[in-house]
């Protein structure tokens, strides 16, 4: 109503609107609303790259101090002592550590949470899914440390059984070899870790997997395909970025998770060949178990691990990426 | 092989929502017929029940006999998948698979069926993307995405793929209902040419469209929203257009319906 009027009373002095006005035009920048929703957008998206800035500076800072006194390489030692002069410290085995968890976590868990987001969307009838997705969301929000007590509890003496059976059968790999100590070993931790994460990849699957446009499926379905073909042409495909983004995230929180691990693993410093031997450590949990007991210096020394993490979980999400952008013209979104 | 369609007191459910009532039509092979109706007069959802993908929908479920030649679609036995294999089907919106590229698109049906060698499959392709009157438009890009081609395209990519499995019936719901003038031409154009080969169905809310490219044409209607819609009438088109036996036929052609 308002532009009407003014339209009508006084014409624009000039039939061409300046290149800057179009350019206000172009970004709905000229009401009230606009204006503000912008620049709450706008204030939200830097405010969250100026606190990556300053975590990153943070970390890099208190790191540089304790990596400027490691007597040993502090990207390849085997040891971890900041209390003696001069102090001696690497992350090789919390780097090996966290990065084998966190692929044994994901070679468990993204095949279970995708069949379970398939069966949830498509095998399953209604009455039947919306109960399971109900408890796996319930799954998601048990605390980390009641999972590291359940995992102490009752996983590990509950793993010898496992344990024998692929030293016995698989043993010859080197991978499942076991001398016979307690089951708190990297595969335990793999298997905990798993069950962890199983939850939010099996959500955001899901999520994706409900998206799957009705017209691919039916476009399989008219060609004489099966249901699981179905599934094979049109949803895997179609999902399958969004299955990249799901795993990262639960790869996010595999890489980073503490009490869990900390509770269950029984770390020291060297790199195990076997996933069924205890021992080794991941940054986390190599920061939790030593963090309050650490003096000024060796707390940086941790914090300099934190900032190893921190550049692996960079990484990690890099690399999905340029996974999901690699294939963007094949991908369902340009249908 | 295009085969003969024979329909026999079809009733088709949503749930408890009766879809469409008591429908009896024969289809000729080799012919072109036409379905048209207001919307929601069930047209579609008889064609979905030519190939069993009515039921696809949850609650879905159909009363009556729908007989191939000699087949019945719904018979004891029969299962679903194989009968989409011999019934194919071309949507109302192009739907090549998106992360597919031209080849495989064409080539998916066959791949489902059975192991081809690679000769064999390019074969087919090359022949059923000249059969669509697509070939010499995507033949030095097979290996692109077939979700790069205009809707046009699209579309005629979805009818080879269609005719790639050779099936013995052509379902087509809507095909030009999202295309331009000149690509719904090149695809009535092709429905000219694919009859000599299947026997094809389709729905259309294109008047012109059924008067120019179907032999047959069968007119749907319901009674009032909520009710079932039924066949008023199916004869040549020719008649149809000209000189229906029913009123309300001749009241809907004309644009006095409703």
């Amino acid at each position: 109503m308002d532009i009407s009027t003014q339209d009508t009373k006084t014409p624009p002095p000039s039939p061409q609107p300046s290149a800057a006005e179009q350019k206000r035009a172009a970004h709905g920048a000229t009401r009230p609303g606009d204006r503000i929703f912008l620049g709450l957008s706008r204030g939200s998206g830097i405010l969250l790259l100026a606190l990556m800035a300053a975590i990153a500076v943070f970390l890099t800072y208190r790191a540089s101090l304790a990596i400027s006194k490691d007597d040993a390489n502090f990207l390849t030692a085997f040891e971890w002592n900041t209390g003696v002069v001069p102090p001696r410290f690497g992350i090789a085995v919390l780097a090996f550590g966290t990065i084998v968890s966190s692929i044994v976590a994901m070679v468990i868990a993204v095949p279970i949470a995708v069949a379970i987001a398939l069966f949830l969307t498509h095998y399953a009838p209604r009455k039947l899914s919306g109960p399971i997705a109900y408890v796996i969301d319930l799954l998601a929000a048990v605390p980390s440390i009641v999972y590291g007590l359940w995992g102490a509890l009752i996983l590990v003496p509950n793993m010898t059984g496992l344990f024998g059976w692929l030293d016995t059968y698989f043993g010859w790999t080197g991978i499942f070899s076991w001398e016979g100590g307690a089951p708190r070993s990297m595969l335990t931790v793999g298997i905990l870790l798993a069950i962890m994460i199983l939850p939010i990849i099996t959500n955001v699957s899901r999520e994706v997997f409900r998206q799957v446009p009705q017209m691919h499926e039916e476009a399989a379905l008219a060609l004489g395909a099966t249901r699981w073909e179905v599934i094979r042409m049109s949803v895997l495909p179609f999902g399958r970025s969004g299955v990249i983004s799901a795993s990262m995230l639960g790869l996010g929180r595999a890489l980073g998770e503490t009490m869990a691990v900390a509770t269950v693993l029984s770390p020291d410093f060297l790199i195990h060949g076997s996933l069924l031997n205890p021992g080794g450590g991941t940054f986390a949990q190599n920061i939790a178990s030593k963090f309050g007991e650490a003096t000024e210096f060796g707390r940086d020394a941790l914090i300099a691990s934190g900032l190893v993490l921190f550049v692996i979980t960079l990484l990690v999400n890099g690399a999905a990426r340029a996974i999901i952008a690699r294939r963007k013209e094949y991908s369902g979104a340009n249908a | 092989m295009a085969k003969r369609i024979d329909v026999s007191g079809l009733t088709a459910y949503y749930g408890t929502h009766k879809a469409i009532e008591d429908i009896s039509m024969t289809v000729e092979p080799r012919s072109v017929t036409a379905f048209i109706g207001p919307s929601g007069c069930g047209k579609s959802t008889f064609l979905r029940t030519l190939n069993r993908m009515h039921e696809v929908t949850p609650g879905g479920r159909v009363e009556g006999k729908v007989l191939l030649d000699d087949e019945d679609l719904y018979g004891a036995g029969i299962d679903p998948v194989s009968v989409r294999r011999e019934v194919g089907m071309v949507f109302q919106r192009p739907n090549p698979f998106p992360t597919m590229s031209i080849f495989d698109n064409v080539a998916a049906g066959l791949r489902l069926n059975g192991n081809y060698k690679k000769s064999e499959l390019q074969d087919v392709v090359e022949k059923s993307l000249k059969g669509a009157n697509l070939w010499n438009e995507v033949k030095d890009r097979l290996n692109k995405p077939g979700s790069g081609l205009s809707g046009g395209q699209q579309q005629r990519l979805c009818i080879a793929r269609a005719i790639a499995v050779e099936p013995n019936v052509l379902l087509m719901d809507e095909p030009c209902s999202a295309l331009d003038p000149i690509s719904t031409l090149a695809i009535e154009d092709l429905i000219g040419e694919l009859k000599e080969r299947f026997t094809i169905v389709i729905v259309t809310h294109n008047m012109q469209q059924a008067a120019r490219v179907s032999d047959r044409t069968a007119f749907f209607n319901l009674a009032a929203v909520g009710q079932p819609g039924k066949l008023i009438e199916i004869d040549d088109t020719e008649r149809i257009f000209s000189n229906p036996s029913v009123q309300a036929t001749e009241d809907y052609i004309s644009g006095r319906f409703g």
